[in-house]
């Protein structure tokens, strides 16, 4: 029963090889996808390129879907499971900042890896940003720790928070992604490129 | 669905299948799921640990990372990950052929103009990431898939600004 590290069904040695396996395929992914261009990337916000919306999105409810299944066949143990804290206002004020990285570096890590794996220079300069901008952020740490360990609402499921099941909002994102799909077409159609 | 054109990637819904059953799969082996951001934090703090120990020693952030974290702060699961993340990212470029060296970048601007904003969203995801506690990959994708309120909370900033900034950056794409 899952998760194998968490009961001990294999080792941490194990676990951290393994994260290395994992490591690979999801960047071979991402390639194959075309997550190692900027210019496929920033698409989605111009209309042209919709791919991450399709990825991410595709990925997310398959994930939901999955883990909700392997759960309800007693495969694995979904609260043993590492669920992100909500600290409220560091999550808005970060995802903020990380958009306009976003849409300035036309990369976030992950993918930066990618497009850096196959040569692209200006994934490595991001990614020399990276490095600068966590810098920027422990040397500053005194100016806005508070902040950042403000307003901590502990590690709510979605479903918990605004009390519907699982099932109920899983079937919610995924009418709300079918919707983009078929917004994300549209637009592709409508504002063609040629493939970067 | 639309006919697809011929095109040199994956279909994007398939590759998005397979990206979900990679999370699954990191869940069910490790009980977390895929990152980044988390590496680039740890290699950070690796490195001022050797060049400058007192430092870490002393300053808040550096500590409490060391007080969470056991040995080496580059023997993590992220830090394993993403070596991965080349690996893989890069035998994809060999098998499809995609390997280059270049900066891409729209032709309308110079490439000096992409490396400095490439640069510059470095930083800012870099600062971002660590209030966001996680990226796209380690909050907003990873933590949808556990129906996290913080990963969602994330993914509707990210998106949400990238969107209400993309006219103002438009010269950079379009």
């Amino acid at each position: 029963m899952g998760p194998l590290v968490i009961n001990e069904i294999i080792s941490e040695n194990t676990n951290l090889l393994l994260a290395f396996f994992i490591g690979i395929g999801f960047g071979f992914v991402l390639e194959q996808a075309g997550f190692s261009s900027s210019r496929k990337l920033a698409g989605v916000f111009y209309g042209y390129d919709a791919v991450v919306l399709k990825v991410f999105f595709t990925g997310a409810i398959t994930a939901m879907l999955g883990l909700l299944f392997l759960s309800l066949f007693g495969v694995l143990d979904l609260n043993l499971v590492y669920v992100n804290e909500t600290f409220l206002v560091s999550a808005i004020l970060g995802g903020v900042v990380m958009g306009a990285g976003f849409i300035m570096g036309g990369y976030c890590p992950g993918t930066s890896f990618c497009g850096a794996a196959i040569g692209k220079i200006d994934a490595m300069i991001f990614i020399v940003g990276l490095f600068l901008g966590v810098f920027i952020f422990a040397e500053g740490y005194p100016l806005w720790e508070n902040m950042y360990k403000a307003t901590f609402l502990g590690s709510p499921r979605i479903s918990e928070f605004f009390g519907i099941s699982e099932g109920i909002f899983t079937f919610m994102v995924i009418l709300a992604a079918v919707l983009m799909f078929w917004g994300a077409e549209w637009a592709e159609k409508k504002f063609p490129r040629e493939e970067y | 669905m639309s006919v697809s054109k011929k095109s040199k990637y994956m279909n994007p819904y398939l590759a998005g299948v397979l990206l979900g059953l990679v999370v699954i799969a990191a869940n069910f082996i490790s009980g977390r799921s895929v990152g980044a951001s988390g590496a680039i934090k740890s290699a950070v703090v690796a490195g001022v640990e050797t060049v400058a120990p007192a430092h870490a020693e002393s300053a808040k952030f550096y500590k409490e990372f060391s007080e969470g974290h056991e040995g080496s702060p580059l023997n993590s699961w992220l830090v394993y990950q993403m070596l991965g993340v080349l690996v893989g990212g890069f035998v994809s470029g060999v098998i499809s052929q995609r390997l280059t060296w270049k900066v891409e970048h729209n032709p309308k601007i110079k490439s000096r103009t992409r490396l400095i904003f490439a640069l510059t969203g470095g930083i800012l995801f870099g600062i971002g990431s660590q209030f966001g506690r996680g990226c796209t990959s380690g909050s907003a994708l990873s933590g949808m898939a556990v129906l996290s309120l913080g990963g969602f909370i994330s993914m509707m900033a990210i998106f949400g600004t990238a969107f209400a900034l993309a006219w103002f950056f438009r010269k950079l794409w379009i």
